[in-house]
């Protein structure tokens, strides 16, 4: 573990505020290169866009589900830039969800029908909709008022959130490309993952107790 | 949108092409991958001279065709068509091509001959996406023969003047512009002359959502998102959506379906 006590040691120089600048620069950057119609968005910019904000989200989202196993399994501890993956995964959502509203539905009644009528779009716009309270209560304050364990509690709706969004994702396509499926795949082992560990700790606990009294 | 006038729909003899970069940059040819740019990136391996197509099945005259034997005797001819992929995006296309039903005389079609079919090459070597798998190949289509023989429908070779690129299905592809796009196959390397409706290749994949017909029609809904709609591409981020006409703006063909639910048969 002496890799892991090195990268600890210089993650800890290293604030998690320039991660917000980095974000909203990507997103920006993004938009203008769309606007501008420049590389891939040469030709039909706005799926493009769209499609870009949605799988940065959903690798924003894998990133801040991949923090605790990291920790548990490899003692790296990247904890105090969860808030800021979290609050970027959220913004991203929100950013792909304008595109989809604004610039490529057009039309507010159109959303409604898509989202009531479409399956996939129906477990996108959940898993938006799970995200909100947990972008609103990713403050020092918030955690406070909650209380840390209720807080925890709240914000295991980033595990439906992040299947849902992968479901989103894997729902939309036609035919078996890639991607969409290596997202679910992730998403799902990092939740197994978790249970795993929890289940592991447990039987750990019940052996070593007799072990311990002996 | 800030292009919301351009993003009407045009009149049928007021077609303006979309560019060449416009056409050949964001394609659906899933032999190459899944991806829109895909096609462009990879259909360059893709051998397509010599080209052979082989013709078979209730014909006069089967055999395998080099490229200039089966088009030899046709007449080339521009054809500006519209283009409304399944996705509810659209482009409008300067084609080159001939009229599939003056092949299909050459061919000699025979008595009890009720449908067309088609297949799209098959070079694994050359082709990402047939190494991967993404779905099954050889993809197939086909058509009633009453639409293969209908004038709109044609068998193109060319875009803007010169030979189809790659990623547009060179050397040889079927243009029927009153269908979804992917009615519309590819370099094709076989046409066979049947007497029952072809298996297709969507439709395998998802019958609910791809039937044989596949017309473009806006009160049918594709399952996962609306037809109603569809979306110019080349307008840049702003761009307004249009609405999709039946038949994809071309009535004439109407008279094919006569007596038929087009809900039901989509």
């Amino acid at each position: 573990m002496a890799i892991a006590s090195a990268i600890n040691g210089a993650v800890r120089r290293v604030p998690a505020w320039p991660l917000y600048i980095l974000g909203a620069a990507y997103v920006g950057w993004e938009f203008w290169s769309a606007l501008t119609q420049q590389g891939a968005y040469a030709v039909e910019p706005i799926n493009v866009l769209e499609r870009q904000y949605g799988e940065a989200a959903l690798l924003l989202l894998i990133a801040g589900l991949a923090v605790t196993p990291l920790r548990v399994w490899t003692g790296v501890n990247l904890i105090k830039f969860r808030r800021a993956i979290g609050l970027l995964a959220f913004f991203l959502v929100l950013a792909h969800f304008l595109v989809f509203v604004l610039l490529d539905v057009q039309s507010l009644s159109r959303v409604v029908t898509e989202v009531v009528k479409r399956p996939y779009v129906t477990v996108g716009f959940a898993a938006f909709v799970l995200l909100i309270p947990l972008a609103l209560t990713s403050n020092n304050r918030a955690i406070r008022k909650l209380g840390p364990v209720r807080w925890r509690h709240l914000h295991k709706l980033v595990y439906p959130a992040a299947v849902l969004g992968a479901l989103h994702y894997v729902w939309l396509v036609k035919g078996w490309p890639r991607e969409p499926f290596i997202y679910m795949a992730v998403v799902i082992a990092l939740l197994t993952l978790r249970l795993k560990w929890s289940q592991i700790r447990t039987l750990f606990v019940r052996r070593s107790r007799p072990a311990d009294a002996s | 949108g800030l292009s919301g006038i351009a993003g009407r729909a045009v009149a049928q003899d007021a077609l303006e092409p979309n560019t060449l970069e416009e056409i050949t940059s964001y394609n659906n040819f899933y032999e190459f991958g899944t991806g829109k740019t895909d096609p462009a990136e990879n259909a360059g391996a893709m051998v397509t001279d010599p080209w052979v197509v082989k013709v078979d099945g209730l014909v006069d005259n089967p055999g395998d065709y080099s490229l200039a034997d089966l088009i030899d005797g046709m007449t080339i001819e521009d054809r500006i068509y519209r283009f409304r992929c399944v996705e509810a995006w659209s482009r409008v296309v300067p084609w080159q091509g001939f009229e599939l039903a003056d092949l299909l005389a050459k061919l000699g079609v025979q008595a009890g001959a009720t449908h067309v079919a088609f297949e799209t090459v098959v070079q694994p070597d050359n082709m990402p996406g047939v190494q991967r798998q993404v779905i099954d190949f050889p993809y197939v289509e086909g058509l009633r023969l009453d639409e293969a023989m209908h004038p709109l429908t044609i068998m193109a070779t060319g875009l803007y003047g010169e030979p189809l690129p790659n990623q547009s299905g060179a050397p040889l592809r079927l243009v029927v512009p009153w269908k979804y796009g992917f009615k519309s196959i590819k370099s094709i390397s076989r046409i066979s002359l049947v007497d029952a409706q072809p298996a297709t290749t969507w439709n395998l994949i998802s019958a609910e959502e791809y039937g044989f017909y596949s017309n473009v029609n806006p009160t049918v809904d594709h399952p996962r998102w609306s037809q109603a709609t569809e979306r110019k591409i080349g307008g840049g981020l702003f761009a307004a959506r249009q609405d999709t006409l039946m038949f994809n703006g071309y009535d004439d063909v109407a008279s094919l379906y006569e007596g038929m639910d087009l809900s039901r048969e989509y």
